[in-house]
């Protein structure tokens, strides 16, 4: 077991059950689904141990598997894990089980097909947080954006096809520029006579200078905070979660925007450290205006999806906010809140879908009175959005609790400002509850909603779990994480000051040889 | 290199002359056979087409490791020769597969087809192996005559029939360009031997002379033309509309590959020494070549004319890499070439399978609903547009990441590398225009109707399993896309 490549198994293991089902005739529908969500409880499974086997305090990355790829340019199959990719790939796998289990019913035509694909982007998503190799860290970064379109745009609501190209179109415009910046860098490791490569742990280690590093930060950061999405770069938003099926929209908001943040942490930042000196204030400025922006535009949404995806939109800004802060509890909190966020708003989403398959409608205005007529349901969303909104004993509060902690530490005003969009987010997740759910029964099509099926409280048992495990016992979540995050900060921070000044690294290997020649002459 | 003593020296020319003989007795043997009748619809063209390609393929293996000059400098083996005669053999044999049962389909099933797409082919070769002007002329008419014809081979159909005049008229302006360039650089020089010609502006710089400049100007301007440059770039999605689809899948691909690999030849060999007073010349072409062809191909509803746009852009980001020159310039865009060539046929494979009889379906919105009626096709026909767009996992994406990291190599390319970047992310909205009717649209009515046949479902499949395995392993390819110019510098 121990020579097992177990990251590799994780990433093609849903690949090979998307084929698999593709293969299946398309009048099996019930088995299709049985199988598809068997290999997804089985990639769960396998998954499992990152909770357990990745080692919070180890150095560098566990579980390397590291094979040659191209070895004319030096690209390498690189993967690995710390604390910071097995939380999210953990994620990963939950949500996909949760998402696949919630569109039992809800997708009827092209089961086969939509299937497959949420099994095809999971091995992507997977495969995006373990690689270490950047050249192969693109290949999954875009290829994943092909299952996701061909869910948005199949399976979709009316403006399917618009909402379908503005994701994929957006996402591709941010990461080409990521392309040329990951070819400087190449670029630069081979001209200072390293051998070509695009490997991570490389890069690390190669100071980058400070003028230059502005440029490749810019390229790298455009890619990655269209993906969080960062106001002004968020309206693909709206539109890609409206239109997805709810089982897209629970991993594009669960798992995908992840991928941002996630970027940030494990290679803008670090990688970047003297252009994020400079540009991190305007960062945190855009992320702290998302947070308010978001929560203000997400008070007049008339659509319930819609309000989540803007909800959405102030989240993320939580988590990039935190990052900002550039200290140990803004990227614990960070990390918690893009943790909370995936539970959170994937169990809004799915509480969403649940009422429009059976309303076929998702403007608030229609509902009204459920609390009497499904009170599971009911019950369920309550919980759900106050954890959204960061109740204390809920998951939610932890993270926003630490990044506005860490905020706070690194700048006042940025606290002080940030935290007014906490308390909107209160304002306008309270109001919708109360026009959803409280009062009278306003019309007649909502008197005999059925409640929850076996198989949907099935779905949202282990995401209320989750929300009371992280609100209420934070720690194990903190404790794996804790340590890959201050390595990240350490090494950005120590970068800097390598970076900063180009005759440092220089001078140690100077040094001891003036040494020995001064020894020589005694 | 040949470790054989000396005897076989004849052998090993008699080898590398291998493919041309072949292909030669092909075209022969497929104009004799014509005495004999076969019945309605035989099969004997394509067969005799794969077996003269074959044995040419075999023959330049044989000696694919030894390098000669033949015919007192004209004609040179080498690496690069070898690696495009197995590209243009297979180019061949992906066309007869495409071709068989659409010639059937809308009856045009001669032999004589084929014979003109071996003779094309010959052309094809003799041009990449050319070291000489003159031979090189010979190849590049040898190679578009028979396409003329080829183009116009649907003689019924008006727009067969236009097309093929104006390939005709443009391309004998064409030809006369390059011939006239190649005049003058002889007056310039005293030599059209490609070699002699690197040596001496080596030697004699000859900054500023008129003759020189002109005719390397004209000599550029034919083979343009033939690739499809911007502002050369006119006749293309009439002549690629109008052809029969598939000569247009193989015109675009072979006829596109043995341009480059002419230009490369006299680029780097001949003009090699003069180089960098081209870059920003090419630099310029190559933007304007991908922008105006990426964005001509956004709004066009028939499929064979945005990939006649998309192939103009793709000779764009071909471009690329000759203005970044060098030896990784040339290998990339040779690699490129290569790439191109398979996604490219494989989408034209499609094409020829849409429509019913003598019908053609090549709208955009034909291919409505496809993608779930035919699962197979929609996923190759996916593939092969996210190639063309350059998207992961596939070859057309390591093809860019080739030819614009070579381009990265100069600082002052920068700007070209970024254009080239966004230009696909908009070539990528029209490509996925084709995944969208497929899998977003529903069909007025029957929908398309899909015209298998063994021999173009294997053009697909073979096609289809080239761009994923060199989007995936690229290694090799590029190793012998590297050897293949190793020896022009």
């Amino acid at each position: 077991v121990a020579h097992l490549p177990w990251l590799s198994l994780l990433v093609f293991l849903p690949l090979a059950a998307a084929v698999l089902v593709l293969l299946l005739p398309a009048s099996s529908a019930r088995t299709i689904r049985l199988l598809a969500t068997g290999a997804a409880l089985v990639e769960f499974a396998v998954s499992l141990p990152l909770w357990w086997r990745v080692v919070p305090g180890a150095p560098g990355f566990q579980f390397e598997e590291s094979v040659s790829w191209i070895p004319s340019i030096g690209a390498r199959y690189h993967l690995g894990v710390d604390g910071v990719s097995s939380l999210l790939v953990l994620l990963t796998t939950f949500i996909t089980v949760i998402a696949v289990l919630g569109a039992w019913t809800a997708v009827e035509k092209r089961s086969k097909q939509f299937f497959a694909l949420v099994l095809a982007l999971e091995a992507g998503m997977v495969g995006t947080f373990f690689c270490l190799d950047l050249l192969l860290f693109y290949v999954f970064w875009e290829a994943m954006l092909i299952p996701m379109y061909l869910l948005i745009g199949v399976w979709g609501g009316q403006r399917r096809v618009y909402a379908a190209v503005k994701f994929f179109l957006f996402t591709m415009a941010g990461s080409v520029l990521m392309l040329v910046a990951i070819l400087s860098l190449w670029f630069t490791q081979r001209n200072m006579g390293g051998a070509p490569t695009f490997d991570l742990p490389t890069f690390y280690a190669m100071p980058i200078p400070p003028e230059q590093q502005f440029w490749l930060f810019l390229a790298f950061a455009f890619a990655f905070a269209i993906k969080v999405p960062m106001f002004p770069l968020h309206t693909w938003l709206p539109d890609a979660h409206v239109e997805a099926p709810t089982a897209g929209s629970v991993i594009l908001a669960a798992v995908l925007l992840k991928m941002g943040t996630y970027g940030f942490i494990r290679f803008a930042m670090p990688l970047f450290p003297n252009a994020l000196l400079v540009c991190g204030p305007w960062i945190a400025w855009l992320a702290i205006f998302g947070i308010i922006y978001g929560a203000l535009v997400a008070m007049v949404q008339p659509d319930l999806k819609k309000l989540v995806a803007y909800s959405s939109v102030s989240h993320m800004g939580v988590a990039m906010l935190g990052l900002m802060a550039m200290n140990s509890q803004g990227f614990a909190g960070s990390m918690m809140t893009m943790l909370n966020h995936g539970v959170s708003t994937g169990a809004l989403f799915l509480l969403v879908g649940v009422i429009y398959e059976r309303r076929h409608t998702r403007k608030i205005a229609d509902f009204g009175g459920l609390w009497k007529v499904i009170p599971v349901f009911s019950v369920i969303f309550l919980v759900v959005m106050l954890s959204s909104i960061g109740l204390p004993g809920t998951n939610g509060f932890i993270g926003e609790f630490l990044v506005l902690f860490g905020a706070f530490r690194h700048d006042i005003l940025w606290a002080t400002v940030a935290a007014t969009g906490v308390i909107l987010s209160a304002c306008y997740m309270l109001w919708m509850f109360q026009r959803v759910v409280f009062g009278t029964v306003t019309h007649e099509e909502n008197r005999h909603l059925k409640d929850l099926s076996l198989r949907e409280r099935l779905v949202f048992a282990p995401l209320l779990v989750l929300i009371f495990w992280m609100g209420v016992a934070p720690q194990p979540f903190l404790d794996r994480m804790q340590p890959a995050l201050d390595r990240t900060l350490q090494l950005t921070q120590a970068r800097a000051v390598q970076s900063a000044a180009p005759a440092v690294p220089a001078a140690p290997p100077a040094a001891p040889a003036a040494d020995t020649a001064q020894g020589g002459v005694r | 290199m040949n470790v054989v003593p000396q005897p076989a020296f004849l052998a090993v020319d008699g080898w590398a002359l291998g493919p041309l003989v072949a292909l030669t007795l092909g075209v022969i043997a497929l104009l004799l056979l014509e005495v004999v009748p076969q019945r309605e619809n035989g099969n004997r063209g394509p067969i005799v087409s794969l077996l003269a390609l074959g044995a040419a393929g075999w023959a330049a293996l044989r000696v694919a490791h030894d390098k000669r000059v033949l015919f007192e400098g004209m004609f040179v083996h080498d690496p690069m020769t070898v690696f495009f005669t197995l590209l243009f053999c297979a180019v061949g044999a992906l066309s007869v597969f495409s071709a068989w049962d659409y010639l059937k389909r809308t009856k045009i099933n001669q032999a004589e087809y084929y014979a003109l797409m071996l003779s094309s082919i010959m052309g094809m070769i003799v041009m990449a192996a050319s070291n000489d002007l003159v031979t090189i002329f010979l190849g590049l008419e040898l190679m578009s005559i028979p396409l003329y014809i080829m183009v116009g081979f649907r003689r019924t159909r008006p727009d067969s029939t236009e097309a093929a005049l104006k390939y005709f008229l443009l391309g004998a302006f064409a030809s006369a360009f390059l011939l006239y360039g190649i005049a003058l650089l002889y007056g310039a020089t005293g030599t059209t031997n490609l070699a002699r010609l690197g040596t001496f502006l080596y030697d004699t710089p000859l900054p500023g002379n008129p003759l020189l400049l002109v005719g390397a100007l004209l000599v550029f301007t034919g083979f343009a033309f033939k690739v499809a440059v911007v502002p050369f770039h006119m006749w293309t999605p009439d002549v690629y509309e109008g052809a029969p689809t598939s000569v247009t899948g193989f015109m675009s691909a072979g006829a596109k590959a043995a341009g480059f690999a002419a230009l490369l030849r006299v680029g780097l060999r001949a003009l090699g020494p003069i180089q960098a007073d081209w870059t920003s010349l090419l630099a310029v072409l190559a933007f304007l070549t991908m922008t105006v062809g990426n964005f001509t191909a956004l709004m066009q509803p028939n499929l064979k004319r945005m990939l006649a746009y998309s192939s103009i852009a793709h000779a764009g980001y071909i471009m690329v890499a000759i203005a970044a020159g060098g030896q990784e310039g040339a290998a990339a865009a040779v690699f490129y070439l290569a790439v191109y060539s398979f996604m490219n046929l494989g989408a034209f494979a499609i094409l020829t399978m849409l429509g019913k009889g003598r019908d053609e379906r090549v709208l955009v919105s034909d291919l409505a609903g496809v993608g779930f009626r035919q699962p197979l096709l929609g996923i190759a026909m996916t593939v092969f547009m996210l190639s063309l767009g350059g998207i992961p996992p596939t070859a057309g994406f390591m093809g860019k990441i080739v030819v614009f990291s070579a381009a990265m190599k100069h600082p002052a390319l920068l700007w070209l590398v970024i254009a080239g970047v966004l230009n696909s992310v908009v070539s990528v909205f029209y490509y996925l225009r084709v995944t969208i009717s497929m899998y977003m649209k529903e069909p007025e009515g029957e929908g398309v109707h899909v015209s298998w046949g063994a021999a173009a479902s294997l053009a697909v499949l073979l096609t289809l399993a080239a761009t994923l395995y060199f989007g995936m392993q690229s290694q090799g390819l590029w190793v012998q896309a590297q050897a293949a110019v190793a020896g022009l510098l």
